[in-house]
């Protein structure tokens, strides 16, 4: 029995999927080219062609998957099997699964049919987007432990280590916006944020530099990269992998990026509004479309702003790594408990202080 | 768990823990494949560690005694290939000083430019690498542009960008093309504003700062001890430099200063570095300036390599081209030892001749053997992390420490 439920479900997973999978991991192995190209001065990747026609280096990423599929599946001798094989799959799964509780637009009744455009609307979105990336420090630690490597040994332990320590830092820094918003469902955050003055970012700026400092940290990139430091421990975790668990590792940390920059529109900058315009108004200004129509119109254009903030945060996050040095371990280790952790817990007691005495009226 | 809380429990008698042995490198992205480091590690902090050079040995003293002395310039390319033209200027005069005459004003004037365009090169390579290897490969590709412009002069000059192969026994190969110093005023303008970036792209930069802060530092007296120079000696306060101490070609009358650090971590001597770039182009400018008009070669075909015009027109160029080419130059037997400023420190050449035509033993002093072997020194019980930048700031060329 196929239910108008079911459809939109499947659709709204084959959405989600072609978004991060399909669209933005090997869009942002390109824009990684591209944009480190532009700040590097240089003209970046556009050798990779059919027939002369190299689409600005667009099917760099296409030769890549070709070639690395065709590699070698490689297991170094003395390696858990295994376990060398799961560490991959415990890496990537988690960083998708995250995005189910991501809202990528709002609720609209299309056709008597109300459609809400999230995955999963969970009463505990928040909480189930770090219960399941801390799920994503295993495989790591399991590809470092799995792989009989002294360098992977010490890239999972550095991994372990940071990984752990900035979940803890990230869940405090996000605690704040939970008493302001009072809730825990991140559908309830975004609707919450149609009014331009309830964005997260507009009182709680440093929780979001916080939030995306941890969250760049989680997923280990520039500056935060100790567990693959190229010049110290060769690859780091990933270093006796090979063909397509390589890739899985590779794609893993571009839909990680995907994520944080989703938890950061839905939680800090207002989902898929547009400042100053509010749902009901968008619908009467598409009011040509017919009542339908309008609907439509309004879910397309929520989920290309959607779609555009998380660009601009992907851009960011790409200009950190292209700027930044590395840290050193302990420096890491020093940022995350003794800075970021006093100043999330600082920051949640000023919230909490100012929504006590009325200073921030909670919408 | 109530194991471990149990009284007189003694984590370290009942745990069994050891130090784990790392072999770091020869294939390792930090070392080049030039270099091997043999750590004992606990946890992340070194215990022990045992550098193993020899990797890029390639008999560069032995095959120095098989070629004739003007023959050995191409070898001599590839000690320290980041400063190639360097390298040529220290075994010229070393075999100068042999025979006893001194180039004429013109020759000395192109030989410090060739060679200080050669000490940018190495600098451009060396900071733009520690960059690199910290993670900021930005910084890293503003210095390799930085480089080639570098390159592109002294491709001019000589023909060759990497191996220079510019300076002859007697004299140099080419004088300066035609619009030479318009050019490196240009290219000097543009690496002016390169080298603001870089700066302000790192040293504005706390986390470069605090990787680079003391980390691998050596006291003075160490320092000296263990037969430091250049960048890495003046980083610890001692302006030592062959340039001013024992000043060679037209060193003593040219305006530069000799910038010192105080501490001698790796900070110090990336800012040793980073100034020594500046100085470099102060010493340039003057140079291109002050340069006379004159020959570039001795006038002596005994001891240059003369000219087709001369070799057809002049009797004696004639025979000595072939006794030359054929014998190789009968440079008076006696030894020798001359040092120059390299890029990474002092670069000494010591030469015996037996009066053949070629040299009897060519030994030649790389700064970065005594910097390499303070290794240990540097990084026991730092991090492991400490290592790169150290190693970087050493700057160990293969080519140079092993020959």
């Amino acid at each position: 029995m196929i239910s108008p439920e079911l459809i939109e479900t499947a659709a709204k997973i084959i959405f989600v999927f072609a978004l991060t999978l399909g669209f933005f991991a090997p869009v942002l192995g390109w824009v990684e080219r591209k944009q480190s190209a532009v700040m590097q001065d240089r003209i970046g990747a556009n050798r990779a062609g059919v027939f002369g026609f190299t689409v600005i280096g667009l099917l760099h990423s296409l030769a890549d998957a070709i070639k690395l599929v065709f590699k070698e599946d490689f297991t170094p001798r003395g390696a858990e099997k295994a376990l060398h094989t799961l560490a991959p799959v415990m890496a990537v799964i988690p960083a998708l699964i995250a995005f189910a509780v991501i809202p990528f637009g709002g609720q609209y009744t299309l056709w008597g049919h109300r459609v809400n455009l999230v995955v999963a609307d969970l009463d505990v979105g928040l909480l189930f987007v770090f219960a399941i990336s801390s799920i994503s420090t295993y495989g790591v630690v399991i590809a470092g432990w799995a792989s009989n490597n002294n360098w992977s040994l010490l890239g999972g332990l550095r991994a372990s280590a940071q990984m752990f320590s900035y979940e803890v830092a990230m869940g405090l820094t996000v605690i704040a916006l939970v008493m302001y918003y009072q809730s825990l469902s991140l559908v309830e955050i975004v609707a919450k944020q149609e009014n331009f003055w309830h964005w997260g970012i507009v009182w709680h700026w440093p929780a979001f530099l916080l939030f995306f400092s941890c969250a760049i940290a989680e997923n280990k990139r520039v500056p935060f990269d100790a567990p693959e430091a190229e010049s110290e421990l060769v690859a780091g975790y990933f270093t006796e992998y090979s063909g397509m668990k390589f890739v899985m590792f590779w794609a893993a940390e571009f839909i990680e990026m995907v994520t944080i920059a989703g938890m950061c529109v839905a939680l800090f900058l207002g989902g898929h509004h547009i400042p100053f315009v509010t749902q009901a108004g968008l619908a009467e200004a598409l009011g040509a479309f017919g009542p339908n129509g309008a609907q439509v119109a309004a879910m397309l254009i929520g989920v290309g702003v959607f779609v555009f903030k998380l660009i601009l945060l992907l851009a960011l996050q790409m200009a950190v790594r292209w700027t930044l040095p590395r840290f050193r371990y302990d420096q890491i280790m020093k940022l995350g408990w003794k800075m970021i952790l006093p100043l999330s817990l600082a920051w949640i007691s000023l919230t909490g202080a100012a929504i006590l005495a009325g200073v921030m009226p909670r919408p | 768990m109530s194991e471990l809380i149990r009284p007189g429990y003694d984590f370290h008698k009942e745990t069994h823990t050891e130090p784990m042995v790392i072999n770091m490198g020869p294939s390792h992205p930090a070392t080049h494949g030039t270099v091997r480091f043999f750590l004992t590690l606990d946890g992340e902090i070194i215990e022990q560690i045992e550098v193993e050079i020899g990797y890029l040995h390639r008999a560069f003293e032995k095959e120095c005694e098989n070629q004739f002395w003007n023959g050995v310039f191409p070898y001599t390319d590839r000690l320290d290939y980041t400063a190639a033209a360097l390298n040529n200027v220290g075994y010229a005069l070393a075999a100068e000083k042999l025979i006893g005459i001194t180039v004429p004003e013109r020759c000395q004037y192109l030989r410090v430019i060739a060679g200080e365009l050669a000490r940018l090169s190495g600098h451009y390579t060396n900071l733009g690498a520690a960059a690199l290897e910290l993670g900021a490969l930005t910084a890293f590709i503003y210095f390799v542009e930085a480089r080639e412009l570098v390159w592109d002069l002294i491709e001019s000059l000589c023909g060759a960008r990497l191996t220079h192969n510019y300076v002859r026994i007697g004299g140099v190969t080419a004088d300066l093309p035609e619009g030479f110093a318009e050019h490196a005023r240009e290219v000097f303008r543009r690496n002016r504003e390169l080298w603001d970036d870089f700066a302000k792209l790192l040293l504005k930069n706390r986390i470069f700062l605090d990787r680079m802060r003391a980390t691998g530092g050596i006291s003075r007296q160490d320092a000296i001890e263990w037969g430091f120079t250049g960048p890495c000696l003046r980083a610890c306060g001692v302006p030592y430099d062959v340039r001013r101490a024992q000043p060679y070609l037209v060193y003593g009358q040219l305006d530069f200063d000799i910038p010192v650090g105080e501490t001698g971590d790796n900070l110090d001597r990336f800012l040793v570095r980073l100034e020594e770039i500046n100085q470099s182009i102060r010493i340039l400018e003057q140079c291109l300036e002050r340069i006379p008009p004159g020959p570039i070669n001795v006038d002596n075909p005994e001891w240059r390599q003369p000219s087709k015009d001369d070799i057809h027109r002049d009797m004696e160029s004639m025979i000595f081209h072939f006794k030359n080419t054929f014998e190789g130059q009968k440079i008076p037997a006696g030894e020798v030892y001359q040092a120059i400023e390299g890029a990474n420190g002092e670069l000494g050449f010591y030469l015996v001749s037996s009066g053949a035509g070629k040299p009897l033993k060519c030994r030649v002093r790389p700064p970065c053997f005594a910097l390499t072997s303070a290794m240990p020194l540097m990084v026991k019980g730092a991090f492991l992390a400490d290592l790169i930048p150290t190693f970087d700031m050493i700057n160990l060329i293969g080519g140079e420490c092993d020959r």
